[in-house]
């Protein structure tokens, strides 16, 4: 099926959202739309999935114009839509989730008076007394599963499911309903890099079967890896189209708007005293697990130590700890030679620890609280902020305005909830607030997860800035890419424990090795430690 | 693919950007919200039911529902009084050959019952006719037929003054992520100290009023201070404790007062000795009208609560804990302890609603003093979106519709009961705000903050 978008121009108020887009899909076609967060993919999405009517242009499939009024003319016409934020309910299984909304039914023998139901007003009941045909269904699924390797068992309850095979089973609920062009809004942010492996070849199934696929992102590795075109959208318009061998430094430029470097230069560390002091940390998460398995580290002034390792090996726990958020079962935590293991959150901010939360929207911000609230979340109990009990509205606008500029944050007054902003404004505001304390230790989980490439730029420079004034940095990552930008040193997790350090130039097969568990040995740790030992002989083996 | 070439030949020039370009955040306010902002990936943030309904109770409904829905009530309930009148019911079975009649008298069936109901709340005309009557206005004040001209007024305000002190610790409690069921045990608990504190001791005039307005908050806060500390320490769910307390509290009520030490001398029933003259609150209209310094107070804890809210830490501490405590405790802010001083504060505003029916209007105690005041104070509380000044004009319409009711019961024949209907037609339209925007054909409100948690999933 070809599909073209003639001139779609979509207006909010005062505002283009899109703004006369036009694009061509070829069948068997992954066309990536590549553009920052705001330039408008999700409005085409809508639009092209019937959720908003166009304010002009027309959509054109195999050359004949068509009319969406609504999803359900957009399944009809053969689109088949994976949302962000997957449409499935929790309790009910794969297969019922697949087939909610045209349930296959075994028609019950009744007599023929009964007849079929008809309600004014309601959709007609199909059978009466129709049964669900659980058989049917599951087989679908698995038919489905078997011929694009899905690995989708039909029985499992979705809320069981990791996010990865929630996806897919999305992509089966398209599949179902005859879909001919896939749209795949932003797939890949809520994925490991395993389950974005996996994803890719599903994907190139998917297409070599004649579908074709729309895929939207900000990720520029991932467009070059998957897409057969890049359309670049920026503030509402098509500002280039690309073939996926185009250069990161031109695909990065069209999407922002101006150069932007990918890898913010920095200077070599000058490491300097011991700060935080982390010895034979062990932690148990929520379910009772030991979640940090006796991990020790050092950071010192003027350097950023990167922890590396796939999500889900304890790094989590491991901030957590470190805020006073959960509390250690056997070790301890020393700032500058004390120890604050028993300290709460509140007395480690107070002694200068700096947090980015992992999770932004669930642990950095309150959604419905305004910017210049959100900016003294910890320090509002404070002057020049509160007087005695008193607020000091006054001086938390001032506060905000300031650091609003300071932080180039994109917001149309202080007084906005801060849910409203986009996922960088929203970083950002999280980064003034603890950038703005005095600090002795920053910590920083996945500071980057979800955002742009522009604003990625932007607290990778902040974050190097930090380190040169001669605070000790921690940055969690899952991404590669970002420990290599901005360590100086590398420690990697793997199952609550550290596997090895390395310098910042070890090659990433090694560092994968070490993500795999591989150097979990006492010999990997001890041969490998002569090579870095002169920024960190100790640590590794304790 | 090749339509717009000159556009995507066109080579980036970093002056290109416009400086007052529209940034994603402009966009998402116009409400169409082309690209709200992505949930932090990984994990999806799944919300406790309870936090969502808290959060499209206090964001979502604008005021223009809340009347909208008011008036829906009324007018269904317009159509209910109509539809129950036996004279009316007859008129209606001969509607073919008379419809002007039929619906003449449902018309003044409904209309005689609301006006009716709108001179025992607001205002009496009679009243200040009756002022006219007399010779002049020096006799008019001293027989009471000025007081009459208030009458309804203070009546409202009477029977609004337990739900504003109610409702407020309800919405407070609201603000910081809990649900408060238990104002009903924290109104008995305040009741039993302020009553002891009422008969058993003697002090002099004012300062007996003041320790007894503090000991119905302290008995209040008591219960509120323990749901707190057992939610903090032990994990339990406050809404279960606060239920089972009321059952605790009203039986523990119905004991104490059989005991020699509350029960008043001489009397078989639970009835405790009527408080001392001295300890009862001032009447602020004159003794022919019951409205009193309670009403005063109510309003001035009112404003309490909004100050507290909005421009104190404490405010500050309690509403981050209630929109989301993960952030907060990130932030260094102590969930536990808020939840255990918001529950304090709640419990002794509870406690004060006691205060007003004691020391205001009954002077003395029974098994029953405490009413409904406990589940209406949740229907004013969400009537009031949980604002301080919400909960005072819901309290103030319950009140009116309270007053109202029952001297529409004396003028005509419809019952009480129907403004029980009418109350829980308001509290029904509210909640189901779509059922009001759908009549009216109104504007989804703009999905912003907590809302989005519910609206977004088109977007992205």
């Amino acid at each position: 099926m070809r599909l073209e978008l003639r001139g779609i121009t979509k207006r909010y108020g005062a505002l283009v959202a899109n703004d006369g887009i036009s694009l061509d899909v070829e069948p068997g076609q992954i066309h990536a739309l590549l553009g920052e967060n705001g330039a408008g993919k999700s409005t085409l999405m809508n639009v092209l999935y019937g959720l908003t009517p166009p304010d002009e242009g027309e959509i054109l499939v195999d050359g004949r114009p068509i009319t969406l009024r609504s999803p359900k003319d957009a399944i009809a016409a053969g689109f088949g839509m994976v949302h962000q934020h997957f449409m499935l309910v929790p309790v009910f299984t794969v297969a019922e989730n697949v087939s909610l909304g045209e349930e296959r039914t075994r028609r019950l023998r009744l007599p023929e008076r009964i007849g079929p139901v008809k309600l004014p007003g309601l959709p007609s009941i199909p059978s009466p007394m129709g049964l669900l045909d659980h058989r049917a269904m599951r087989r679908q699924v698995r038919e489905l599963s078997e011929t694009y390797g899905l690995r989708v068992d039909p029985d499992a309850r979705i809320e069981e499911l990791p996010v990865g095979v929630q996806q897919r089973v999305e992509i089966i609920k398209a599949l179902v309903r005859q879909a001919n062009v896939l749209i795949l809004d932003e797939p890949t942010s809520v994925l490991t890099p395993g389950e974005t492996e996996e994803l890719f070849t599903i994907m190139r199934q998917l297409k070599a079967s004649g579908r074709s696929i729309i895929f939207i992102s900000h990720k520029l590795k991932e467009v070059q890896e998957i897409a057969d075109v890049v359309t670049i959208i920026r503030r509402g318009k098509v500002v280039g189209q690309r073939p996926p061998t185009a250069t990161d430094e031109e695909l990065a430029a069209l999407m922002v708007g101006r150069q932007v470097a990918l890898r913010v230069s920095k200077a070599p560390a000058k490491p300097e005293d011991v700060v935080l002091e982390v010895s034979d940390l062990r932690v148990d998460d929520e379910r009772g697990h030991r979640a940090v398995d006796g991990v020790s580290f050092e950071v010192r002034a003027g350097e950023i130590l990167g922890i590396a390792g796939v999500q889900g090996n304890g790094q989590t726990e491991l901030c957590e700890t470190l805020m006073g958020l959960l509390s250690a079962v056997g070790g301890s935590v020393q700032l500058d030679g004390r120890d604050i293991t028993a300290d709460t959150p509140r007395q480690r901010i107070r002694r200068g620890i700096g947090y980015v939360p992992e999770d932004r929207q669930a642990d950095g911000l309150v959604a419905t609280f305004s910017v210049a609230d959100n900016m003294i979340l910890d320090v509002f109990d404070r002057p020049p902020f509160a007087r005695g009990i008193a607020l000091n509205l006054a001086a938390a606008e001032k506060n905000a305005t300031g650091k609003v500029e300071q932080f180039d944050v994109r917001t149309t007054s202080v007084e906005t909830p801060v849910g409203t902003l986009s996922g960088g404004n929203q970083q950002k505001v999280i980064l003034a607030r603890e950038l703005g304390r005095d600090l002795r230790v920053l910590v920083a989980s996945q500071p980057t997860r979800g955002l742009d490439v522009g604003s990625i730029e932007f607290v990778h420079k902040r974050i190097i800035e930090e380190r040169d004034k001669g605070i000790a940095v921690i940055i969690i990552s899952a991404e590669l890419d970002e420990i290599y930008a901005l360590a100086d040193r590398i420690a990697v997790m793997y199952e609550g424990r550290i596997t090895g350090f390395r310098p910042p130039t070890v090659p990433v097969e090694e560092l994968g090795m070490l993500m795999a568990g591989a150097g979990a040995g006492a010999g990997a740790g001890a041969e490998n430690g002569a090579a870095p030992a002169s920024d960190e002989p100790a640590g590794e083996s304790s | 693919m090749s339509e717009e070439p000159a556009a995507s030949e066109q080579p980036i020039a970093p002056d290109e950007e416009p400086v007052t370009a529209p940034d994603p955040a402009a966009l998402d306010l116009t409400g169409g919200s082309p690209d709200v902002p992505a949930a932090a990936p990984g994990e999806r943030t799944r919300q406790p039911f309870g936090r969502i309904l808290i959060q499209s109770i206090v964001e979502g409904n604008s005021v223009v529902v809340t009347v909208l829905a008011i008036i829906v009530a009324i007018v269904v309930g317009g159509l209910l009084i109509a539809f129950t009148d036996p004279t009316v019911l007859s008129a209606w079975s001969h509607f073919f050959s008379d419809p002007g009649h039929a619906i003449a008298q449902a018309w003044d069936s409904a209309a005689g019952a609301y006006v009716a109901m709108f001179e025992g709340s607001i205002f009496n005309p009679h009243t200040v006719a009756a002022v006219f009557q007399q010779k002049s206005l020096g006799t008019a004040f001293s027989d009471g037929t000025v007081s009459q001209v208030f009458s309804p007024i203070s009546e409202t305000a009477v029977n609004a003054t337990p739900l504003i002190f109610a409702g407020l610790s309800v919405a407070l409690a609201f603000r910081a992520g809990l649900f408060n069921i238990g104002a009903q045990s924290q109104f008995i608990g305040g009741a039993i100290l302020c009553t002891w504190l009422g008969f058993g001791i003697s002090l002099p005039p004012f300062i007996h009023v003041v320790v007894c307005v503090l000991g119905a908050f302290v008995g209040g806060a008591i219960l509120g201070w323990l749901v707190g500390a057992l939610k903090a320490y032990t994990g339990a769910h406050e809404v279960i404790v606060t239920i089972m307390l009321n059952y605790v509290m009203a039986y523990f009520l119905s004991w104490v007062l059989g005991t020699s030490a509350m029960q008043r001398p001489g009397r078989s029933d639970l009835i405790s000795p009527v408080i001392a003259n001295d300890a009862r609150l001032p009447l602020l209209l004159g003794s022919g009208l019951r409205v009193n310094a309670s009403f005063l107070l109510a309003l001035a804890c009112a404003v309490g609560v909004w100050w507290l809210l909005t421009r104190s830490t404490i405010g500050f501490e309690f509403r981050s804990v209630g929109a989301n405590p993960n952030a907060a405790r990130s932030a260094g802010i102590s969930v536990t302890r808020s939840w255990i001083w918001v529950m304090l504060i709640a419990g002794g505003l509870a406690g004060l609603a006691s205060t007003a029916v004691i020391q205001g209007t009954d002077f003395s105690l029974t098994f029953q003093s405490y009413g409904t005041y406990g589940i209406d104070a949740i229907t004013v509380a969400l009537l009031g979106r949980a604002r301080p000044l919400g909960v005072v004009l819901a309290a103030l319409l319950f009140g009116a519709l309270h007053a109202g009711g029952i001297a529409m019961q004396a003028s005509t024949s419809t019952p009480l009961t129907i403004t029980t209907v009418i109350q829980s037609l308001v509290v029904l339209f509210v909640a189901a705000p779509p059922l009001i925007r759908a009549i009216f054909r109104l504007h989804k409100a703009t999905a912003r903050g907590a809302g989005q948690s519910l609206a977004k999933g088109w977007n992205g």
